[in-house]
This record gives structure tokens, sequence and C-alpha cells, in this order.
């Protein structure tokens, strides 16, 4: 178990007329090897949560324990959670500053102290992981790249912290459809080759059902379903009563088999429909 | 933290105040500036005071707020009030040290703080009860007539009015930019003054290019409007004085007139 969170709570403005709660009662355990996908409407609590994880909000109440610790415990040592829990923001090239692509991502590791030959090869291997040209790049002003790399570069500072979790908030924002996709490739295979946990929080239910293993659905504050991604999009009338729909291919295979044909609801991807409405047809077929 | 700057912030309302044209209420606070640098004896600020307090009380302010917006200034008030008292000549009550204080150092001390606090008070009147477009469009007209010499009035009033709108979405963008780099392990908040400034640079960096494409993206969006500055610009709201913004004014401008004559009474 990576993070247990006991009854969070936070409230903006408190004790004012705009008192507002942004997260009510929030109860959630994530355990490492997991791909948390967190979606829910703009307001929800999402972006808050997040920054409660990581320490950089403090909650009006309750507790967060991180890899053991308890980050609101007067010893806690933030910058350690904060290299255990790294966070992407949203539009995370706008935090971009130094004069090149090497010193950004470096920023992060030598803030953790580390030196010389480690840090190079921390800067190196994260480059690598989001697919940005080590030799080519790391000498160019991060300023002068284009939108996708210049986020990968973002993220890559965050990665070369060596997070046991990483959240990353909207990463596929504002990027054009390829760029969504290699993004989320990446993010995919820093999954699967490095083993880190992640949150992916995101509006998009067809970038969320492609990746991740289990869905947390957020409104006005709480957690109101937190189960497995085939399980989720099970419930399709309550996503939609909330006002978020499920994949449009997840729909279309429902409606499918509504419509009296023997096929699985549960589908995610297209991919997964081509293979099952192929079995389908060749079931018929031999029938 | 950068939640409490409340300079400049507008407290929306639907009282005579709010209502009074802008121009008048631009003219009045010149007015009460200029006299509480005239003033030279304690009793004028009784009638300031009672000003400030009427203003208040028929704008419905919350005095909270107004409270508030003197909290940045402490410090300078402090230290006006630390100078002047150890600073003043004059008859000599006790000493500490090779500090003395005087008689005359401590109603001189008492009296600039005051003006600092009715100097405040007085200004943040202004822009709590008058909306940032209409601070600006009052300005644009009370400036207009120097348009002759050559003064563009409609281009600082813009000026204005666009610096005033982006100030709430700078102090948001910091406190992001600031998370995000706390997130990457920077630290803000310990250390002496040198390794502060120094920190401060992940932050003010993007702060300033995030700025520069702001600006550069409405000016794009200004001018795909067609926006070329103020000739031959007309408004949907016209300021036009009414007549009890005239007699406002004139009361105003007999009731600072004789708080100014004081001094010479």
């Amino acid at each position: 178990m990576l993070v247990k969170i006991n009854n969070l709570s936070y409230i903006y403005n408190p004790n004012t007329p705009f008192e507002k709660k942004a997260l009510d009662n929030i109860n959630l355990q994530i355990d490492e090897g997991d791909f948390i996908g967190l979606i829910g409407h703009t307001g929800s609590g999402k972006s808050t949560l997040v920054q409660h994880l990581n320490g950089i909000m403090k909650s009006t109440s309750g507790s967060i324990i991180v890899d053991g610790i308890n980050i609101y415990d007067k010893d806690a040592n933030l910058r350690e959670i904060r290299q255990k829990v790294g966070l992407v923001f949203q539009y995370p090239e706008h935090q971009l500053f130094e004069e090149t692509v090497y010193k950004d991502i470096a920023f992060g590791p030598k803030n953790l102290g580390l030196k010389d030959e480690e840090l190079k090869q921390r800067v190196k291997s994260s480059m690598e992981l989001v697919g940005l040209d080590y030799d080519t790049l790391k000498d160019r002003s991060p300023f002068e790249l284009s939108g996708g790399q210049k986020r990968r570069v973002a993220i890559a500072g965050v990665i070369a912290m060596k997070p046991k979790l990483l959240i990353l908030d909207e990463p596929t924002a504002g990027l054009d459809p390829s760029g969504r996709d290699e993004i989320l490739d990446e993010i995919r295979k820093l999954y699967l080759k490095e083993g880190i946990t992640i949150i992916l929080v995101s509006h998009s239910m067809e970038d969320v059902a492609k990746l991740s293993n289990r869905i947390l659905v957020m409104h006005e504050g709480k957690i109101i379903i937190n189960d497995e991604t085939r399980e989720v999009f099970k419930k399709a009338s309550e996503l939609e009563e909330i006002g978020l729909g499920i994949p449009q291919i997840t729909s279309f295979m429902r409606e499918f088999k509504s419509k009296g044909n023997d096929v699985r609801d549960d589908i995610l991807t297209v991919e997964e429909a081509k293979e099952e409405i192929l079995k389908y047809l060749r079931r018929n077929k031999n029938a | 933290m950068l939640r409490d700057i409340t300079i400049g912030q507008y407290f929306p309302g639907d009282t005579i105040i709010h209502k009074l044209d802008p121009r008048v209420k631009i003219i009045i606070i010149g007015l009460f500036i200029a006299s509480l640098f005239f003033i030279n004896s304690f009793y004028p600020y009784i009638l300031i005071l009672l000003f400030i307090g009427i203003v208040i009380k028929i704008a419905k302010l919350p005095i909270k707020f107004i409270l508030k917006g003197l909290k940045p200034l402490y410090f300078i008030i402090l230290i006006t009030l630390f100078i002047n008292i150890f600073m003043t000549k004059g008859e000599v009550l006790f000493t500490i040290g090779p500090l003395t204080v005087t008689k005359e150092g401590i109603s001189m001390a008492v009296f600039m703080a005051l003006r600092l606090v009715f100097l405040i008070t007085g200004t943040s009147l202004l822009t709590l009860t008058t909306s940032p477009i209409a601070l600006t469009d009052g300005i644009e007209k009370l400036l207009s007539p120097f348009k002759i010499i050559g003064l563009p009035a409609h281009e600082l009033a813009m000026m204005m009015t666009i610096a005033l709108r982006f100030i709430p979405t700078l102090l948001e963008e910091t406190d992001k930019i600031m998370k995000a780099q706390m997130a990457r392990g920077a630290d803000f908040e310990s250390g002496n003054i040198l390794n502060r400034a120094k920190n401060l640079v992940p932050l003010l960096v993007p702060l300033f290019i995030n700025a520069f494409r702001r600006a550069d993206e409405l000016a794009t969006a200004m001018e795909a409007r067609c926006y070329r500055g103020g000739d031959n610009r007309t408004r949907l709201n016209e300021l036009k004085l009414k007549n009890y913004d005239i007699a406002i004014l004139l009361s105003q401008i007999a009731f600072f007139g004789f708080i100014i004559s004081t001094r010479y009474i």
C-alpha cells in the first residue's frame, strides 16, 4: 500500500460567504503498481485532491500516509515526500525556466542533492523515457522547442526525481491528436517499464479507459465510484447521471448487445471491439 | 498568502456611493489627499474620520475589509512611528540608551501615522466602491482636456484597465508556478536573503515569460477585433453628470475647502 487517505476534507475560504467544500471526507487507498484514472468535471475536486498527495496543499481535516510517512507529521520531510510523489501540473510547460533542457530537467534532482554523473544519468534516462533525444536536445533552450516537446521536457523534469507515484494532471490538454497519443503512449511505457504507480487525471473517458486498471470518479468533492476500469463502465447510467459519458466504443458495444447480439459489453478500446466482433461473426458463421 | 492582497479590489454594491459618477469620486479623493497634507493639527482629523466613517456607512463596506487593506502597510506605519518618535527634537520626556523620546516626537509620530492610515483608507474607499472599468472611464474623461497638448488619455486609461484586469490572473499564476516548482523540490521559504532571491528565479522567469505571452495574445485578440486606439471610439455607457453628482461635488469642495482653510485660521 503506497498511499492511504483517511477522512480528508478541504474547504476553500472557510467561514466566509465564499466557503466551498472542495474535498468532502475522502477515503482512498492506492496500491503499488496501480494505474489509476481520476475523472470528474471541472471543479469536482480532482486537482485539489492530487495537490494534497505531495503536501502542497494542506487539508482542513484528515490524514494522508505516503509510503508509511504521515505527511502532516511535524517532522515529516516534505522534500522526501515530494520526491516520492511526483506531480506534473496542467500545462507543465509553463513552469520551464532554465537556459537549457538539461538544466531544467536537472532542477528537481539537484534539489534532492544529486551531483555530476548520477545527475547526468537521471537526466539522460528520463529524457529517453519521454522520447526526447538526449544528444541533440540537451543544450537547446526549452523555449525554442515545440509545444509537445516542451511538455515532455516538463514531464521529464518530474520523472527525473524517480517518484514512486507519478501524478499527471491532464497531461494531454491542448495537444493535437497525434501529440496526445504520443504522450499517452509514453506514459503507458513508463508504467510498464519502470513500474511506477500512476494517477492520470483526465476529462477524457477514452484516454482513461485505454490506460488505467482502476478508475476513480469524483463529483462535488466526493469519490462516488472507485472500481476496476471494466466494472466502472458497466455503470453507464450512473456516469451519465452526473454528466460523464462512457467511451464511444463501449457505448456502441452495449447498444449492439442490447439489440440481442451476444457480445461482451465491457469493451474498452477499438482494438478489443474488433476482436470481439470478429469472434462474434465467426461464431455466427459456424452456426 | 497571495490571496490576502486587497489593494485595488472592488467591493460590489448598489449604494449612492457606488453609483456616484467616477469623475466626481476621483476629484473628491484628490481633494481628500490634498487636504490631508494641508492639515497641521489634530482637530481637522475628526472631520476626516467623520468623512471616512460616513462613506463606509453609506456604501455598506465591511470594516474588516478596510482593516485588512491596511495589513500589508503595518510595517511602513510602524517605521513612521518609530522614526518620528526618536528623531523629533523638543522637550525630552525620557531616554533609552542613545535614543531620546520627546513630547513633540510622540505627537508628531501619532500625527504622521494617522495621516498614513487616513491616506490609505481614503484612497481604498475609491477603489472599493468604483469598478475598475468605471474608474478608468473616469480617468480617461478627466484627462481628455489634456489631449490638446498630446496626452494619450485613452491609451493611458486602457493600459490601466488592462493592468488592473491582470492582477488577479498574475497572482493565480504565481501561485500555480510556485506549487509546480515546489513539487520539484524548490524551496521559497528558508535560507538567507541572497539564497532566497536566487531561489526566486524558477518562479520569476516563467512568470515573466507567461506575462509576455499573454500580452502578445491580448494584443493580437484586440487587433483582430479592429482596436486602434481612442480616436472616434464611442462607448456603450456614456458618463453623464447628474444633478446629485454636482450637488455632492460642490458640497465636498466646500467641506474639504474648509478643512484646508483650517491651516490658515
